[in-house]
């Protein structure tokens, strides 16, 4: 009998610690997907970041670092340029990417460093039990922002995307989302097309996914899905943002 | 047998990790260690090894942990403020297990303090620095011929424990220019091989590097296994020198440069009939405190010099504290002790002690 349907080799045989409605577990089988595709799980090394994602090492059946709050970019970098046949990948949400580890990712990003980066991004920091995240929209009502986080207080949130397709350094950069089978056969596509960079040698890769946390949005799994094209999507609008200008 | 050449602490130290197989090295510039950096920019191509410069010693040292995650001998060099900044990863990579080597070059303190050669990072060193029970093996040179020896037996130090190793040094050493002799390059040692390094998992099961254990139980099973590593370290890597301490009435503690200027106090008391001697603890961590105590064990008087206001004196007080008076003599924030000064502490010592 032909077999249709089954675990990626890259996907441990384990049960996840993921709340039900969250998408962590949708992006993990995505990546394991595109690892088998590429056929390069033997030269895979995952770096998992502080953040709901912590143990992500325990998921894929590939080699993993566990990297301290923000410095999984870093941590990358010391791999890759001690390996440079290694497909380095850094998986990380948004607390830890975008506030913490906000210059490790830059300069990663900056230096062109041919790793493939998994920014994850959920608005909220949810290991932690739902406090505002860089990336947390304006008005949206977390533990730490209780009427709604303030811009005039708290600040903006952060377009991720936006902002490092300004650097030099990067050779593909999109943001996905996983919201419907289209959506994420697109968000394949592109976590494929990051990981081929890096494979290509071509320079710094990375694929932002907006992703749901109902447990801290206090939202039914399907209320979440709908937040995430209706509000967040709006905010962070989907594709891809690699077009860098060259200058000089 | 090797040519002597001139050359800088710095320098010496840059090429003395490169004869012991150091192929990475990341670091981010501050005075006054930056030869080092400048060194590897120019050597590590040369050898077909890395050099980065890094956006911050944050993130310098996380891509040391992530090059001993692959399997690499790394290293970082800083001074003072920037090794606070790398107490993250110091922390991580000893929780992990991660071989490397971190030379400090010593400046005056706290906060920006100064540039000037200190001894003011023994505790941040040789007691914790970063969070959680762990240790260093800390090695404290005082020629720059000895900072080349103890920097290429640092890498096998860390790979033989899979612990990370600290060099202190200060300012005056990494500054000074003296002769030194390269030795043969390394790794000579019988190593272990790193069958736990995340290379990709090709024809084995996977490895994981973490120092995550949330299960409490597991993780005071993790500490206690470190424990017993830290006790293995603390029985086989005791190193110390003694000078002139058999006959001493007074014995003389120091270590690094300071140890030279002590000595040069000793000359002068010794011309003058006292009867003066020299511990020089090299391991401070682990530290000499049975040979401290065996070599004291005659003197009247202990006298603990130091470049800092009295870091040290601490463990020679738990060596030998109980049974006879410790003194003291620091200079602080980047001036350094001169051997008149000491000599004057000696002769305080023992007009009153007699």
């Amino acid at each position: 009998m032909q077999k249709l349907f089954g675990r990626p080799e890259a996907l441990a045989d384990v049960p996840t610690h993921y709340c039900p409605g969250c998408t962590h577990g949708i992006i993990h089988r995505l990546i394991a997907e595109v690892i088998d595709e590429l056929g390069v799980r033997e030269r895979a090394i995952g770096i998992s970041p502080v953040g709901c994602a912590v143990l992500a090492y325990e998921y894929f059946n590939c080699d993993f670092v566990e990297a301290s709050h923000g410095r999984a970019p870093a941590v990358a970098t010391g791999i890759k340029r001690a390996l440079p046949n290694a497909v380095v990948f850094s998986y990380q949400g948004d607390g830890d990417l975008a506030s913490i580890g906000a210059g490790e990712i830059v300069h990663a990003a900056s230096r062109g460093e041919k790793i493939t980066v998994i920014f994850v991004n959920n608005a909220i920091y949810g290991m932690t039990g739902g406090q505002m995240a860089p990336t947390t929209l304006p008005g949206q009502k977390t533990t730490t922002s209780p009427k709604g986080r303030d811009p005039e207080v708290a600040g903006h949130p952060i377009r991720v995307c936006e902002l490092l397709s300004s650097l030099s350094g990067v050779a593909y950069i999109a943001r996905v989302s996983v919201t419907s089978p289209a959506n994420v056969a697109k968000a394949k596509r592109a976590l494929k097309k990051a990981f081929e960079t890096q494979l290509e040698g071509k320079g710094f890769s990375l694929v932002e996914f907006l992703s749901t946390c109902p447990t801290n949005w206090g939202m039914t799994p399907a209320e979440a899905l709908k937040w995430v094209d209706d509000k967040m999507a709006v905010y962070y609008p989907l594709g891809e943002y690699t077009k860098v200008p060259e200058v000089g | 047998m090797a040519e002597k050449v001139l050359m800088k602490g710095n320098e010496a130290v840059a090429e003395a990790a490169i004869m012991a197989g150091c192929r990475c090295f990341f670091g981010y510039p501050i005075t006054p260690q930056n030869e080092i950096p400048e060194y590897m920019a120019r050597r590590m191509p040369e050898v077909g090894g890395v050099f980065l410069q890094a956006e911050s010693e944050v993130a310098g040292s996380n891509m040391v942990y992530g090059a001993a995650c692959a399997g690499a001998r790394v290293m970082t060099t800083s001074s003072s403020p920037g090794i606070s900044l790398m107490q993250e990863a110091i922390s991580y990579m000893a929780g992990a297990e991660l071989p490397c080597v971190i030379v400090n070059i010593v400046r005056g303190g706290p906060g920006l303090g100064g540039i000037q050669g200190a001894q003011s990072d023994y505790f941040q060193a040789t007691k914790g620095g970063g969070h959680g029970d762990y240790h260093l093996l800390v090695l404290a040179p005082c020629t720059v011929q000895e900072l080349v020896n103890l920097t290429m037996e640092a890498f096998d130090l860390a790979d033989m424990y899979r612990n990370p190793v600290m060099i202190l040094g200060d300012a005056i050493l990494g500054q000074m220019m003296e002769p030194v002799e390269m030795p043969e390059p390394r790794p000579t040692a019988d190593l272990p091989a790193k069958t736990w390094a995340t290379t990709g998992a090709c024809g084995r099961p996977k490895n994981v590097i973490t120092s995550l254990f949330l299960d409490p139980a597991k993780l005071e099973k993790h500490n206690l296994r470190l424990a017993e590593k830290y006790r293995r370290m603390a029985a086989e890597q005791v190193r110390y020198a003694t000078y002139m301490t058999e006959d001493a009435d007074v014995v003389l503690v120091a270590y690094g440069t300071t140890a030279r200027i002590a000595r040069a106090a000793l000359e002068r008391a010794r011309e003058r009939g006292l009867r003066v001697g020299l511990f020089r603890p090299i391991s401070l961590w682990p530290f000499p405190y049975e040979a401290l105590a065996a070599a004291t064990a005659g003197a009247a008087h202990v006298l603990v010099v130091e470049m800092s206001l009295g870091q040290m004196i601490e463990d020679v007080r738990l060596a030998c504290g109980e049974i006879k008076p410790v003194h003291f003599y620091g200079r602080t924030g980047g001036m350094s002790p001169s051997p008149r000064e000491i000599m004057d502490e000696i002769v305080k010592i023992v007009e009153k002690g007699a």
